[in-house]
C-alpha cells in the first residue's frame, strides 16, 4: 500500500496515523512476522521495519541491543526482504536502515528489492539530502518514497530543501538526541512542528512512549505519532508480547481522540 | 571535486541533526585558520605547551644495519608522549574561539583521551571522554591519567566495547548537546570537515620535516613512512610532501593476525589494504565489512591501529597510486619496537613500530631509496604491560 493513499484514507476518515517501528528478525524473523501483525491490529497504520545495522549511530541503546539481537540471530538484507514479502497485513511497510547496508547491495538494487517486496518507503538516519542524489533517482524510477528527517536545529533554507526532495511524510525529530521511549515530550514538538511548512503529512518521532504523549504530539498540529523505542522494550521483555504490542498500539491510537 | 570530497571518498554521511554543527564548524574552521590571532595563539601553544618542534632524529645504529640513511621524526617527544596533542590543542582552541564550553572526545586506548584532556584542562574546558568498557580496563592508567586532569570518563558498554562503540556513543552525545558542545575527533576520519581540519593541525609534522631535511640533507628524503590506523600521523606527515611526487609515501596497516576474517572479527586492521568501500562513521571510504555491509571487528596488537576504518583521504590518495599502503603483523611490529629500543636507546609506541617494521621488511629492496623518514608517531611506555604479556607468541588462540 502507499503512503500517500494510507494517509489520504485516514483523512477522510478523520483519523491520525500510528506509525510502529520493529526491528526485523528481533528475535527471530517468525516473531517478527507476529509482532507486525499484532500492531496492525492493535491499530498501527504504518510499519517501520528496521533492518538492522552492526553500528547504528542515530539509534539509542534499545534499538541497538534489538540491532545486535536480530544480526545475533542471522538477520541480513536477503531475509530481509524475505521476510517484507511475506507480510500480509494492509498497511505501508517502510524501511529503516542505514547506508552502507544500502551502499554495499547497490543503491539501484536495494530500492528495487524494497519494491519489489511490497516496501512502500525508506528511511536513512546517516542520510542527509546533501548525499542523496542516487537515493533520490533509484526511489523515483521504483516509485518508492524517500522520507527525510527534520530537527529542532534544521533551519529554514535547509527544511525547504527537504521538503522539495521528500515525499510520503516527513519525519520530524522532536528533539536533540537519539531515539528511545523518554516520559516527557519536549517543549520543543511545538516550535518545530511550527516552523514545518509542508503539503507533506507531519509525522513526529523520537521519546514517544506512551497514549499521553501521542495525544500531546497530536494536539501540536502533528499527522501521525512514530513510536519505535516503547514497543522494542516489549518485545525484548519476550513477557506477553503480542498481546502487550496490540494494547499498546491501541492505547496510542484511541489517545489520540482524547485530550 | 566537491570540497567535502577526496575523489569518491568522503564526504557527509550524518543524521540532519548534525549537519548544522558541522556546517557551523566547517565556517568557523575557514574563518580562524586564516585568523592570524588564532594562528599566532596556535603556535604558542604547540611551541611552549607540545614542545614543537621536534627533532628529525638521525637514527645512526639503525641506518647502519640496514644500509639506508634513516631519520626518525620524533613526534614521540610532544607533550603526552604523542602526536595527538598537535590535534588536540589546536581544535579546542578553534571550539574556544567558537564559543563552545563542553568538549567530548572518543578514545581507544586512550591516548586521543589523555591529550583531550591535556588541551581541555589547560583552555579551561568541561571534558568528557567516552572509552570502550574494555579499554577502560585494559588501560587503567590512561583513565586515571584523564582523571587527573578533570575529564570524565565514560566506560562504553554496548556493541563490541571498543573505540568503534566509543565513537557511536561520542556522536549520540552530540546529537543530544550539538549547541553547545564541540566533537574533537582525533582522526583524519569522520565526516567533512573533520578529515580535512585534522589533517591540517597535524601538517605540522611533515612541515617541520620538509624544512629539517632541507637542512640537514639538502634535499627532500627517498621515502616517508607511517603507520596508519585512522591515519592522522600519516596524513600529518605525508600532505607536505603532496605535490613532491619523486617522495614515496608509505602508509603501513595493522596486519594483526593476518589478512583473514574469522566470523565478524577481521584478524588485521589493514582497511587500505584489504577493505572495501563503504560508509562508516560520517565517511565513504575503505572499511572492513562482511558481504551485507556490517562492519567488522578489526585486530591488532596495537590499540591506537585497532580501527574498522581509515580516512577517506588515505583512501582516495591509494586509490590514485600517491601513497602505496602495505602492512606488517603484530609479530613483525614487536621485533621492530625490540630493536629500536637496543639500537637507539628509544622505545617507540607499538603503533609507530609497524612503520619500523616495515623498514626492516623492505630494506633490501631498494623500495626505500637512500634517505628514509619515519613518522615515530608516540613512546612506548604505555605498551610495557602489552609487550611484557605478549612475550613469545602474539597470535596463538586467535586464529
Amino acid at each position: 500500500m502507499k503512503i500517500e493513499d494510507k494517509f489520504r484514507q485516514l483523512k477522510k476518515n478523520n483519523e491520525k496515523a500510528l506509525i510502529a517501528y520493529v526491528c526485523a528478525g528481533d528475535p527471530s524473523v517468525d516473531a517478527t512476522r507476529e509482532y507486525v501483525h499484532a500492531l496492525v491490529k492493535g491499530g498501527a497504520d504504518i510499519v517501520e521495519l528496521g533492518l538492522p545495522f552492526s553500528d547504528p549511530v542515530a539509534d539509542g541503546p534499545t534499538i541497538q541491543a534489538a540491532s545486535d539481537r536480530a544480526l545475533e540471530a542471522g538477520m541480513n538484507p536477503d531475509i530481509y526482504f524475505e521476510l517484507a514479502a511475506s507480510i500480509k497485513d494492509p498497511v505501508p511497510l517502510v524501511c529503516m536502515t542505514y547506508y552502507n547496508l544500502i551502499f554495499r547491495r547497490g543503491v539501484e538494487k536495494f530500492v528495487k528489492d524494497c519494491a519489489a517486496s511490497g516496501i512502500s518507503g525508506i528511511i536513512v538516519p546517516d542520510l542527509p539530502i546533501e548525499e542523496a542524489e542516487d537515493m533520490l533517482k533509484a526511489c523515483k524510477t521504483h516509485d518508492v518514497d524517500m522520507i527525510f528527517m527534520v530537527t529542532p536545529v534544521t533551519d529554514k533554507g535547509r527544511m525547504q530543501k527537504i521538503f522539495s526532495k521528500g515525499s510520503g511524510f516527513i519525519y520530524i525529530v522532536s528533539r536533540l538526541g537519539v531515539t528511545g521511549a523518554r516520559d516527557d515530550v519536549a517543549e520543543s514538538t511545538k516550535e518545530v512542528l511550527a516552523k514545518v511548512n509542508t503539503s507533506l503529512p507531519k509525522a513526529v518521532g523520537f521519546g514517544i512512549s506512551g497514549g499521553k504523549q501521542a495525544a500531546q504530539v497530536i494536539a501540536a498540529g502533528a499527522d501521525a505519532v512514530i513510536v519505535g523505542s516503547a514497543f522494542v522494550n516489549i518485545i525484548s521483555s519476550q513477557n506477553n508480547v503480542e498481546r502487550r504490542l496490540e494494547e499498546l498500539a491501541r492505547e496510542i491510537k484511541f489517545g489520540f481522540g482524547i485530550q | 571535486m566537491q570540497k567535502s570530497r577526496y575523489g569518491r571518498f568522503g564526504g557527509q554521511f550524518v543524521p540532519e541533526v548534525l549537519m548544522p554543527a558541522l556546517n557551523e564548524l566547517e565556517e568557523g574552521y575557514e574563518r580562524y585558520k586564516q585568523d592570524t590571532k588564532f594562528l599566532r595563539e596556535l603556535n604558542y601553544y604547540l611551541s611552549e605547551f607540545a614542545g614543537r618542534s621536534t627533532p628529525l632524529y638521525h637514527a645512526r645504529n639503525l641506518s647502519k644495519k640496514y644500509g639506508t640513511k634513516i631519520y626518525l621524526k620524533r613526534e614521540d617527544l610532544v607533550h603526552g608522549g604523542a602526536h595527538k596533542l598537535n590535534n588536540t590543542i589546536g581544535q579546542a582552541l578553534l571550539a574556544k574561539y567558537m564559543g563552545k564550553k563542553r568538549l567530548i572526545a572518543e578514545t581507544g586506548a586512550g591516548q586521543h583521551g589523555t591529550a583531550t584532556a591535556m588541551a581541555g584542562a589547560n583552555l579551561g574546558f568541561d571534558t568528557v571522554v567516552y572509552m570502550g568498557a574494555k579499554d577502560v580496563e585494559r588501560q587503567k592508567m590512561n583513565v586515571y591519567r584523564m582523571q587527573l586532569m578533570g575529564t570524565k570518563v565514560y566506560p562504553v558498554r554496548s556493541g563490541s566495547m571498543t573505540l568503534k562503540d566509543a565513537i557511536n556513543e561520542a556522536l549520540r552525545d552530540w546529537v543530544s548537546n550539538v549547541q553547545n558542545t564541540h566533537y574533537l575527533i582525533g582522526s583524519v576520519v569522520g565526516p567533512h570537515p573533520y578529515p580535512m581540519i585534522v589533517r591540517d593541525f597535524q601538517s605540522v609534522i611533515g612541515k617541520e620535516v620538509k624544512q629539517q631535511i632541507m637542512e640537514k640533507e639538502g634535499r627532500l628524503p627517498d621515502s616517508i613512512v607511517a603507520c596508519a590506523g585512522g591515519g592522522s600521523n600519516a596524513m600529518g606527515i605525508f600532505h607536505p610532501f603532496i605535490a613532491d611526487t619523486d617522495v614515496k609515501l608509505f602508509p603501513v596497516e595493522a596486519g594483526g593476525c593476518g589478512i583473514q576474517v574469522k566470523g565478524r572479527t577481521a584478524m588485521h586492521s589493514a582497511s587500505l589494504g584489504a577493505g572495501e568501500e563503504g560508509i562508516l562513521q560520517g565517511a565513504r571510504t575503505l572499511i572492513l565489512q562482511d558481504k551485507y555491509g556490517q562492519i567488522l571487528e578489526s585486530t591488532s596488537v596495537s590499540a591506537g591501529l585497532d580501527y574498522s576504518g581509515v580516512g577517506p583521504e588515505l583512501a582516495y590518495l591509494a586509490d590514485i597510486g600517491r601513497i602505496k599502503p602495505d602492512s606488517v603483523n603484530d609479530q613483525e611490529a614487536l621485533d621492530a619496537f625490540h630493536e629500536l629500543c637496543r639500537l637507539e636507546g628509544i622505545i617507540p609506541a607499538l603503533e609507530s613500530s609497524h612503520a619500523l617494521a616495515y623498514v626492516r621488511k623492505m630494506a633490501d629492496s631498494g623500495e626505500l631509496g637512500d634517505l628514509v623518514v619515519v613518522c615515530l608517531s608516540g613512546r612506548g611506555d604505555k605498551d610495557l604491560e602489552t609487550v611484557v604479556k605478549l612475550k613469545g607468541v602474539t597470535c596463538e588462540g586467535k586464529i
